[in-house]
């Protein structure tokens, strides 16, 4: 809301210069966004007089003009037609600046000397909307302007006060539960308050022209749900002109265009009350009856933009006995639309339901001035005051004359809200001792007025309704900064992590322990991932929740896996020549489960590398340091192959005690290419699943007392038997003297037969009570070898 | 023989010690430490004592050109060891009368001690100077980089994060998760934003169901009532989290960002509670003495609302380029916890007052590391992650 000090002062004196106002204001509640004053670009830009014109000697289009600024007569030279003798103009003098940082100079026109500039509506920024007697393309002629006329043009005058442009405009940021405030009042009653001074109100007083208003138009509401109140009067005779300069100052400083003085008294109004208003044409209403109703099926309205809008039965419309003339509280029909030709007119003052008006705004896409303050749900009081105040402009403004009467339909309740004072409450909620007086002053500088301890909350304050909205109201014009700073008393809390956050912080410390750096990707996917990453069609990770207004495709499903964000950040980052990448992330995936409306959402831990010194086992060495550091114990890694996302011979699925906790490998060729990568490694572990298989803290087991023995033994099996094979072999055929087993060499090759491999155990065997004898450790050997030839075929090589 | 000594009257005092048998022009008396009498020395103790002397002098003077261990070893052995040349000499000693015996005795001693205190003293030497040598060539360039292992790198969110979880453990609050695919109930209704409220508009709001029923949180506010929900107060916790808006990406807006939401709620608790939480806060993230500016705002979940700003720390509140000219930088927003939210989930209002805040924490982590587009934050560029 963009609120012109000069029009302020005529409900308010503040004596404060914009900054002490803006701070005040801020602290107050009403945040200051920025002042802007129209004409600080503009210096020494003053009234001129076109004394005498002459051709230039040396051009067929330019003039070469004596002009008196007040200080005696000044040369210029100008390329504009529109010039006469005697004509008042804009002159940008010697060392004058314009809006743009334009910076004017004397000089030579085509060797003819020119001290600086006649000037153009647009060179000053404006145009003919502020100016409508001048002309777009020519000389600014303030002469032409009969409001400037009368303001007295004197040669010298500075012209930044002249065209209004000096006006200190203060722009609010204004809270969506103070639509009153999108006004010059509210936010005078604001200041008032503020600064504590008086708020000086206005009556408007219409004298009338005789008639009656009820005898040309009648109204009818059908949905008062949706209209709690219509206030309509009418003007006849009505002469289409442009607006005085003073109320176009003003609408300007507001950031309104001036049209002509029937629309601008309504968005006048509008500024002035927040009560947003609508002239239309009576001529066009057919029957000389309005009617308030929702849309009939197939209805369609050109609005005054010129666009034909279908309307759907859930929107309100304004309409005669026939047709739609306007889309209520948004934007006007064309049919009824004010012209030079209108003769009568109908300003309609009304009260509408914020969430119709707002539905039906964002359904067809057009939020206006009206709408967007409709929306915030209007004080239906403030329809009387807002005709009123128009028909009083009309009549000052001499542009109509105002029917008698005015047609008022009231549904909406009329009682105020009233709330006791509970100045106790107010001070333990806040944590301050202020006095019962000065509570009821504050209150009442904001138009709440008081007997004994009832609170009336005023008509436009719907938003006030509890002791806590009066605190606030007290604690505003208090001041939030007086109010002490304290620490909070009562029963100590226990602060702290849960296990699952400290395990999640455990597991991002092992990664980057590890040189894999943290990634944050968004939650959101393109549906197109899972064929990107080759899912197979019916996998059951496909079924995911959707968003049914995403930005986009490819942010419009919520991920069911986090291995796309892990390669497409993989990609990102190769296609951006990082040589190598370690990534990991703490990812949440968000499952549809049947039968529940909230998701499962599970935590991921995902890994991804490529570049370096990296292989699937160097790959599959840091899952398993991270497992072992998360203190997770008898964790398998089996072949797995899903689809094409993995390669199909270096997958495999992590089970820890048998449970599925997640998969790690090379990524799939034709996966890989589709996101831009060569070669690239990624894991995704379920957290949560992790977390279910820790293993318990570790208890001290006392150090072995005895020295183990060691013997290495060599194997000649099938290539197709796994290591892990031969290992869970190996620990079944010891009689309980092996301690460790450990994988020393896998040999291939002469003179081990084709299809076979050499396969080199260092075995440790001890007991705890005893010196091993060697041949105590050779019997346990030769069982374990024996288990390894019956079950796997290994023979000792 | 130490006992002997003892006795004299020069006791433990060498110094002073007669030391008439070096003299040849008187003849030279000589002390028995034994019998304590002075006597004669004979032509045998004296060439005894100068062949002592001898190999004192020659023992030490080979020591001096030794240059290895090795050669130390070998003049102790020439010298000191059993067939070596101390020990020859001793055997003669039998020429000698019974008074003499003692006395070249102790001349002997002292020869020995002496000789095997150069020999260690020498060893020890040429072990120093090996070493030294040994150190000298082992010298490296300090300069030239370390190998290092690669050492992952936290997202800075995460570091912003962390802090604020540490900072507001450290006042006794817990920490909370919950949903993100969140029912319109928990994110709005039951914090009080009516049916017209806009941010339910789907132009705002992600949406998953088409009755709006469910949606992406689009604050972390909805924790307020989960929480106030499976715990009595009182309450203090954190629910930092993801939250979802309908902003299309460019340097300061994306349609995905984090916030911590704080939830106090106990007997008593008031405004200027929330302000002396809150600027023990600003002073744990800015330093001691940090100013903060509480503004009145309005949230449609707390009543009365404010929102923190922080005075801005380049120009001290004067107003900058960082600042905007405002002097103030927006921190967060806050407020005492609505009356309705408290009642909708059946917490006594005549009993109990709670405050609320919400900090957004990409805001947050980019003034702290003075990055510039949002978009960096989740684009996760190794080049930008590894500065952190």
């Amino acid at each position: 809301m963009k609120l012109s000090r000069n029009w302020l002062a005529e409900f308010v004196e503040v004596s404060a210069g914009d900054k002490e106002y803006c701070d005040a204001m801020t602290l107050s509640g009403s945040k200051v966004e920025g002042v802007e004053v129209a004409g600080d670009e503009i210096k020494h830009v003053v009234i001129g007089q076109v004394t005498a014109m002459e051709r230039h000697p040396d051009s067929d289009h330019m003039w070469t003009c004596q002009v008196e600024t007040g200080s005696g007569p000044v040369q210029i030279v100008t390329g504009a037609q529109n010039v006469k003798q005697g004509d008042f103009v804009p002159v940008a003098l010697d060392d004058s600046w314009l809006p743009g940082g334009v910076h004017i100079t004397a000089g030579r026109l085509r060797g003819v000397e020119s001290n600086g500039m006649l000037c153009s509506l647009k060179e000053l920024g404006l145009t003919t909307h502020d100016f409508p007697y001048a002309i777009e393309d020519g000389i600014f002629i303030l002469s032409d302007d009969p409001d400037l006329v009368k303001e007295g043009l004197t040669p010298g005058r500075d012209v930044v006060p002249l065209l209004g442009l000096d006006d200190h405009v203060v722009e609010f940021e204004i809270t969506p539960n103070r639509p009153d405030c999108l006004s010059v009042i509210g936010l005078a009653r604001e200041t008032a308050a503020t600064f504590d001074q008086p708020l000086k109100l206005h009556i408007p007083e219409v004298q009338g022209s005789g008639g009656s208003v009820d005898q040309l138009l009648d109204v009818e509401i059908e949905d008062p749900e949706l209209c709690p109140r219509y206030t309509a009067r009418m003007v006849r005779n009505v002469k289409i002109a442009p607006s005085p300069l003073w109320l176009r100052q003003r609408l300007r400083s507001s950031g309104v265009r001036p049209i002509n003085n029937i629309v601008d008294i309504t968005n006048y109004v509008m500024l002035e009350y927040g009560q947003p208003m609508h002239a239309f044409d009576f001529s066009c209403v057919e029957g000389g009856k309005i009617v308030v109703r929702t849309a009939q099926e197939g209805e369609v309205i050109q609005t005054l933009d010129g666009t034909d809008r279908k309307l759907a039965t859930n929107m309100l419309c304004i309409c005669d006995s026939h047709k739609p003339v306007g889309v209520a509280g948004v934007m006007g029909g064309a049919n009824s639309e004010i012209e030079g030709d209108t003769a009568m007119v109908v300003f309609e003052s009304a009260n509408f339901n914020g969430v119709s008006i707002r539905r039906t705004a964002t359904a067809l896409g057009m939020r206006t001035d009206a709408s967007s303050r409709y929306e915030k749900g209007l004080d239906p009081m403030n329809t009387y005051k807002g005709v009123q105040r128009a028909c009083e402009l009309v009549e000052l403004l001499g542009c109509g004359e105002v029917v008698d009467g005015m047609i008022d339909v009231i549904a909406a309740d009329q009682t105020p809200k009233t709330l006791p004072l509970e100045p106790d409450k107010i001070n333990a909620l806040l944590g301050t001792c202020i006095s019962e007086a000065d509570m009821r002053a504050m209150l009442l500088r904001l138009g709440f007025p008081l007997e004994g301890d009832t609170v009336t909350v005023p008509s436009w304050r719907s938003d006030v309704e509890h002791y806590s909205d009066l605190a606030e109201e007290v604690a505003r014009l208090y001041g939030y900064d007086k109010i002490p700073a304290t620490l909070m008393r009562g029963e100590t809390t226990q602060g702290g992590l849960t296990e699952r956050q400290k395990a999640a912080q455990q597991a991002g410390a092992l990664c980057r322990s590890m040189g894999y750096s943290e990634i944050i990707t968004y939650s959101f996917l393109s549906p197109a991932c899972y064929d990107k990453i080759h899912l197979a069609p019916d996998d059951a990770l496909r079924k995911c929740i959707t968003i049914l207004n995403p930005l986009g495709e490819d942010t419009s499903i919520m991920r069911t896996t986090a291995i796309p964000s892990m390669l497409e950040t993989l990609g990102r980052n190769y296609s951006n020549q990082n040589k190598t990448a370690r990534l990991y992330e703490l990812a949440t995936v968000y499952l549809p489960v049947e039968g529940q409306t909230l998701a499962n959402e599970q935590q991921m831990i995902t890994l991804g590398a490529y570049g370096g010194a990296l292989d699937f086992f160097s790959f599959k060495g840091v899952i398993e340091a991270l497992l072992a550091g998360m203190n997770v114990k008898g964790v398998q890694f089996e072949r797995g192959a899903q689809g094409q996302t993995f390669h199909p011979g270096r997958c495999a699925d992590i089970r820890v005690n048998g449970v599925l906790v997640g998969i790690l490998g090379q990524i799939h060729p034709l996966t890989a290419q589709s996101y831009g990568l060569d070669c690239a490694y990624v894991a995704q572990l379920s957290f949560q699943a992790l977390l279910d298989q820790r293993a318990p803290e570790a208890r001290y087991v006392p150090l072995p007392r005895f020295p183990s023995v060691q013997r290495d033994i060599a194997v000649v099996c099938d290539q197709a038997v796994t290591v892990a094979a031969l290992e869970d072999c190996i620990s079944r055929g010891a009689k309980g003297l092996l301690k460790e087993t450990e994988l020393f060499d896998i040999y291939t090759g002469a003179p081990i037969p084709a299809g076979k491999k050499s396969v080199a155990f260092s075995l440790k065997l001890r007991a705890d009570d005893r010196t091993l004898t060697d041949t105590e450790a050779d019997e346990d050997v030769k069982s374990i070898l024996a288990l390894l030839e019956q079950e796997l075929g290994a023979v000792l090589r | 023989m130490n006992i002997h000594v003892k006795r004299g009257w020069y006791r433990g005092r060498p110094a002073f010690r007669p030391r008439l048998g070096r003299e040849g022009f008187f003849a030279v008396l000589a002390y028995c430490p034994r019998c304590h009498k002075d006597f004669l020395e004979t032509k045998e103790l004296q060439g005894m004592k100068e062949k002592l002397e001898h190999i004192r002098q020659e023992a030490l003077a080979a020591l001096a050109e030794t240059k290895a261990a090795a050669d130390v070893e070998t003049l102790r052995v020439k010298y000191l060891g059993k067939k070596g040349e101390l020990t020859a000499l001793l055997k003669q000693m039998g020429k000698l009368s019974p008074e003499e015996r003692p006395v070249i005795g102790q001349v002997a001693n002292e020869v020995r001690e002496a000789l095997s205190s150069a020999l260690e003293a020498r060893k020890q030497s040429i072990a120093d100077a090996l070493l030294n040598q040994r150190l000298a060539a082992e010298a490296v360039d300090v300069t030239i980089p370390g190998t290092r292992p690669d050492l992952g790198h936290k997202h800075p969110m995460s570091i912003a994060l962390d802090e604020l979880k540490e900072i507001f453990i450290g006042m006794g609050f817990q920490i909370a998760e919950g949903p993100e695919v969140e029912l319109a109930d928990y994110n709005f209704t039951k914090l009080n934003t009516l049916e017209n409220h806009p941010a339910r508009e789907w132009t705002d709001t992600f949406y998953i169901e088409e009755d709006s029923s469910l949606l992406l949180r689009t604050q972390t506010s909805p924790m307020q009532v989960r929480t106030m929900e499976r715990q009595k107060p009182p309450i203090r916790v954190i629910a930092p989290g993801r939250v979802y808006r309908k902003d299309e990406v460019d340097a300061t807006h994306s349609p995905m960002f984090h916030q911590v939401e704080g939830l106090v709620v106990d007997k008593g608790i008031t405004m200027a509670d929330l302000k002396g939480t809150l600027n023990a806060l600003v002073e744990a993230l800015y330093g001691k003495g940090s100013k903060t500016r509480f503004r009145p705002h309005h949230f449609p979940f707390t009543e009365p609302s404010c929102e923190v700003d922080v005075q801005c720390h380049a120009c001290g509140g004067e107003g900058c380029r960082i600042c905007k000219g405002e002097g103030w930088i927006e921190l967060l927003g806050a407020g005492m916890v609505h009356p309705k939210v408290l009642q909708g989930v059946g917490i006594d209002t005549d009993i109990y007052s709670g405050f609320a805040f919400g900090i957004g924490v990409e805001r947050m982590a980019m003034r702290r590391f003075n990055i510039t587009d949002l978009r960096l934050i989740f684009e996760n560029d190794l080049r930008f992650l590894s500065q952190f």
